[in-house]
């Protein structure tokens, strides 16, 4: 029997501590639509998305009000662009992003990811063409999102990417230049990128997965933190404890849900992606938690500390309540999504080195941070480099999502709205790493890769 | 299948009548209720049969969630599930 305290726990942490399930996501493989004519490619993609996807917005609004929990976003990740224009080699695929973001309307979902391209070992036909037309496509679209994977731990990092890649960041921030540099927003460059992973942008459907498949992405920063407020100045292993405990409960919620979509959708549930995600609204904040735990501000040091902890403690809950766990499961830090972020990186407390020695113990990397638009395109490279061999030599997913802010330089801001949010342009070290930059090659795989 | 009616606010004459007409509007079976009003504030959670509905689901959940908002209440319905999810193993 259920009992007033559980209940009333719930509709608190739904009514004032931002208790959600973030994304339903569908994941729809594109490999049949292969097609050497794009526009006859172009109408298949077209018409087996609203197919597949035409009940999913419908369905997840039932789901929450049948059982009373917000359910944010739905939304679609398809099989890696590159992958079906290769195809048609002498066309543009910014086709193929306008059909994704007609599609992505039509079905009324808010974003669809796998506008991608996965060159950890090297290019293939197709690669070339997509990644150079990132730029032109996150500008001609309201809702496509890209992902690049440029290294891996099995493969090491494919520098010549990695070039590439600081160029491209800096021309999709120019093209969209006059919305705030939204299209650099919903690029991410990824090493280890997860085939299964609900949460844009860099959401794409991978080659392993099946035909079509449901997964979610939990939250809830605010439920966490207002279980740590409660239990006041206790022991550091109780905090893991509270966490654990909490991550338990909102993953069950998260689980319920999934499976519930698997089930009125016909669709097989994948995975639940175990993920603290913020959003700008006070309360729901990743950083807030980490003060909660005894930080003046987030940044302060202790924050890399806390965030392991963190870390794990949502890993050890969450597994034990979902029958299949994937994506990147583990707290998010998007410095713009994030009102504790946002105001420890307008104090100052929070820096792009601090961030990034973050990124070594959460589960994505250095994600919506704001630099000065003149930054050179090969200190953005090396941004990536750098962060790619964190994720490559730690086994785990790390993912660069930079906004260079054209036009701006320290100490402005940059204002998405909505759940993008927005925050002030933080310093880089201007060093040139142009003659690394311009070595290209592949850096080899670590040790840790030889496992067989 | 059950569902759970959650009711919070401000005590007033008739809240526990008014939700229960809806209810028995619908079809919906009260099973239990449990009711506290401290310093004034009303919290009542009550459980209801939806199997037998002779209204959807849904048009139940919303007709009560705007009972709650003509009286100033918070009302939450929600299916029984989540509450097992969240709080059983």
């Amino acid at each position: 029997m259920i009992n007033s305290h559980d209940i009333l726990e719930t509709i608190n942490m739904i009514d004032n501590e931002n208790l959600d399930v973030r994304t339903i996501t569908m994941g729809i493989s594109l490999l049949d639509c292969i097609d050497s004519d794009i526009d006859r490619a172009c109408d298949k993609i077209y018409d087996k998305i609203c197919r597949y996807a035409k009940d999913l917005v419908k369905t997840g609004e039932d789901i929450s009000r049948d059982f009373g929990i917000p359910i944010i976003h739905k939304r679609i990740a398809v099989t890696p662009i590159a992958l079906i224009a290769a195809a048609c080699p002498t066309k543009s695929p910014i086709k193929f992003a306008k059909i994704l973001d007609k599609a992505s309307k039509t079905v009324g979902v808010n974003f669809v990811g796998g506008y991608s391209s996965l060159v950890h070992k090297g290019f293939a036909p197709g690669d070339y063409a997509l990644i150079e037309s990132i730029p032109e496509a996150l500008a001609v679209t309201d809702n496509v999102c890209s992902s690049v994977n440029i290294g891996s731990t099995r493969a090491g990092i494919n520098m010549d990417a990695v070039a590439k890649m600081g160029r491209i960041i800096k021309e999709t921030a120019e093209q969209t230049k006059d919305k705030d540099c939204i299209g650099a927003a919903k690029l991410v460059v990824f090493c280890n990128a997860p085939e299964d992973n609900p949460f844009m942008a860099g959401a794409f459907h991978g080659t392993g997965e099946p035909d079509c498949v449901i997964n979610v992405g939990v939250s809830g920063p605010g439920v966490v933190r207002a279980a740590l407020a409660k239990a006041g100045d206790c022991n550091i292993t109780e905090v893991a404890d509270i966490v654990k405990r909490t991550a338990f409960k909102i993953t069950r919620a998260g689980q319920l849900v999934a499976q519930e979509a698997s089930r009125r959708l016909c669709v097989p549930f994948g995975i639940v992606d175990l993920s603290l995600a913020p959003t700008p609204a006070v309360g729901d904040s990743v950083a807030y938690i980490l003060e909660e735990m005894g930080l003046e501000q987030c940044g302060a040091h202790g924050t890399t500390a806390c965030l392991a902890l963190l870390n794990d403690a949502v890993k050890k809950g969450g597994t034990m309540a979902s029958s299949h766990v994937g994506g990147l499961s583990g707290a998010f830090i998007p410095v713009t999504e994030d009102a504790g972020m946002i105001e420890a990186a307008r104090s100052k407390s929070l820096s792009i080195v601090k961030l990034e020695a973050m990124t070594a113990v959460c589960s994505v990397g250095l994600d919506m941070i704001v630099i000065p638009g003149d930054t050179d395109p090969d200190v953005i490279s090396g941004i990536i480099a750098d962060e790619a061999a964190i994720g490559m030599v730690n086994s785990k997913t790390t993912a660069v999502r930079l906004i260079p802010a054209i036009g701006k330089n320290v100490g402005e801001e940059l204002s998405f709205g909505g759940l993008l949010g927005g925050g002030p342009v933080m310093e880089v070290n201007t060093k040139s790493p142009s003659r690394l930059i311009a070595r290209g090659g592949r850096i080899p795989a670590p040790l840790q890769s030889l496992k067989n | 299948m059950r569902a759970v009616i959650t009711v919070i606010g401000q005590d007033n004459v008739g809240i526990l009548a008014k939700v229960s007409n809806v209810c028995a509007d619908a079809g919906a079976n009260i099973i239990e209720v449990t009711q506290s009003v401290l310093q004034g504030m009303f919290a009542m959670i009550m459980f209801i049969d939806i199997d037998k509905l002779t209204a959807p689901y849904s048009e139940l959940a919303d007709r009560l969630v705007a009972l709650g908002d003509a009286l100033g209440l918070k009302v939450h319905v929600m299916h029984e599930d989540i509450f097992n999810a969240m709080h059983r193993i």
